[in-house]
């Protein structure tokens, strides 16, 4: 019998998510077409003054994400935590912390990276300029894998209690501030004509420590979760 | 091996048993007895690290088992009320997944070896869903088979179990403990294995 190594562990983890979502694929249809649904709104509810409409574009397309971003986080864990699995994973003998990276990475595979994708397209809603969606793009990739890791870590604290879809809202939205202003600054930059290094190197600092403290974090709030 | 010294459990303001010690060494075999609510399951969950003791302590071979954390899981194994597998998922994929939880890497022949010695001959490849209460607690008891590890504590492992699957759980048992294993576990039903001594031990 082999031991399986943390790499292995960290696969085994994001294959089996995005298996299971899969075989329930409504789950992640309904957060991308909540995110179309809103930003395609806007054009129509504000007319079609092109001005207008692309001095609002970033920060539309980033709160859509942000809101979109937070319907999935219920069923991060809880899943997990009703059928006993959760608890298996407590007893995992290598390291919690990578095991729930795996998973904080399928989550996101499944609610951010269609965003992402998605993204570019209903931009030319709002007449952005090819080099506008290009850094849409970027700031995105950089921004959604953090919110993803935020998220994990509300997720995990509310895990069990009741109305704890609401209380992970108001526990994790105001920690993704930061992101939102620096995700919008990045596209607004470029629209100005400066520079996006600042900011686009500030979402990467963002999800470095965010990479590095969370996945650690998560796994102590679900111990805490367990009791 | 396993070692508990005055251990105390306290849910709320209720405090559900204090000054516990006993333990167990290689090939043991113990039962925990006691009515509902008395704290079986509390008592198990602790043995797991879930729960933080009142008071006293869990040693695993000399070591307090919140400093081993991670060596200690990998030489347990726990099966709970609930069977911790995927309704989507068939059982050959279920039982895959919980042995990589448990960290052991295993292939589809050892696999499928084990589900059907639980008796699920045919049944490799179908949704779990569409398992009955009893199959299912088979899936989840198929991952003994699969793992190494020399304490196995079982909670209620009988529940939804026929007669014939209660005999090979029996079988299960006798063959773990023959190899130097131990099992602690609670059941309502008659458990005794053949040639073993079972331990009781009575939360009142």
């Amino acid at each position: 019998m082999n031991r399986l190594s943390l790499f292995g562990l960290l696969r085994l983890v994001i294959n089996r998510d995005l298996m299971l979502a899969m075989r329930r694929r409504a789950d992640v249809l309904t957060t991308l077409i909540f995110f179309v649904m809103v930003v395609s709104l806007f054009p129509l509810g504000v007319g079609p003054e092109l001005g207008m409409l692309r001095k609002m574009a970033p920060g539309v397309v980033w709160v859509a994400a942000l809101l979109a971003s937070m319907l999935s986080l219920g069923r991060m864990f809880s899943a997990d935590y009703l059928d006993g699995t959760l608890e298996q994973m407590l007893l995992a003998p290598q390291s919690l912390s990578v095991l729930v990276l795996g998973k904080i990475l399928a989550h996101w595979m499944l609610s951010g990276l269609p965003l992402v994708l998605m993204a570019p397209v209903l931009g030319l809603q709002f007449d952005m300029s090819v080099q506008s969606l290009w850094v849409l793009i970027a700031s995105l990739l950089l921004g959604t894998p953090v919110l993803s890791m935020i998220g994990a870590v509300g997720a995990a604290l509310t895990l069990g209690l009741r109305g704890g879809g609401v209380l992970v809202s108001l526990l994790v939205l105001p920690l993704c501030i930061p992101v939102l202003i620096f995700g919008t600054g990045a596209v607004e930059a470029v629209a100005s004509g400066m520079s996006v290094a600042s900011h686009l190197s500030l979402l990467g600092a963002l999800l470095v420590l965010a990479l590095v403290f969370t996945p650690w974090v998560t796994a102590q709030a679900l111990r805490i979760s367990m009791e | 091996m396993l070692e508990i010294n005055n251990l105390a459990c306290t849910r709320g303001d209720h405090q559900l048993f204090s000054g516990l010690s006993f333990s167990l060494s290689a090939g043991e075999l113990l039962q925990v007895q006691g009515e509902n609510g008395k704290g079986k399951t509390s008592l198990l969950r602790m043995l797991c690290g879930f729960l933080a003791p009142a008071a006293g302590e869990i040693r695993w071979r000399g070591q307090d088992i919140r400093d081993l954390d991670e060596e200690y899981y990998a030489e347990m194994v726990y099966l709970g009320h609930l069977n911790a597998i995927k309704d989507e998922l068939n059982a050959l994929e279920n039982l895959r997944i919980s042995a990589g939880l448990a960290g052991c890497e295993v292939d589809d022949k050892q696999v499928i070896a084990a589900l059907r010695h639980m008796g699920l001959r045919g049944r490799e490849t179908l949704p779990v869903k569409v398992l009955s209460q009893g199959q299912r607690r088979r899936v989840a008891l198929a991952r003994l088979l699969v793992g190494n590890a020399p304490l196995w504590i079982l909670d209620e492992p009988l529940t939804a179990l026929d007669v014939g699957a209660v005999g090979l759980m029996q079988e299960l048992i006798g063959t773990h403990l023959a190899k130097n294993g131990m099992v602690i576990f609670t059941t309502h039903q008659p458990l005794e294995v053949a040639g073993v001594e079972t331990r009781r031990l009575t939360l009142s």
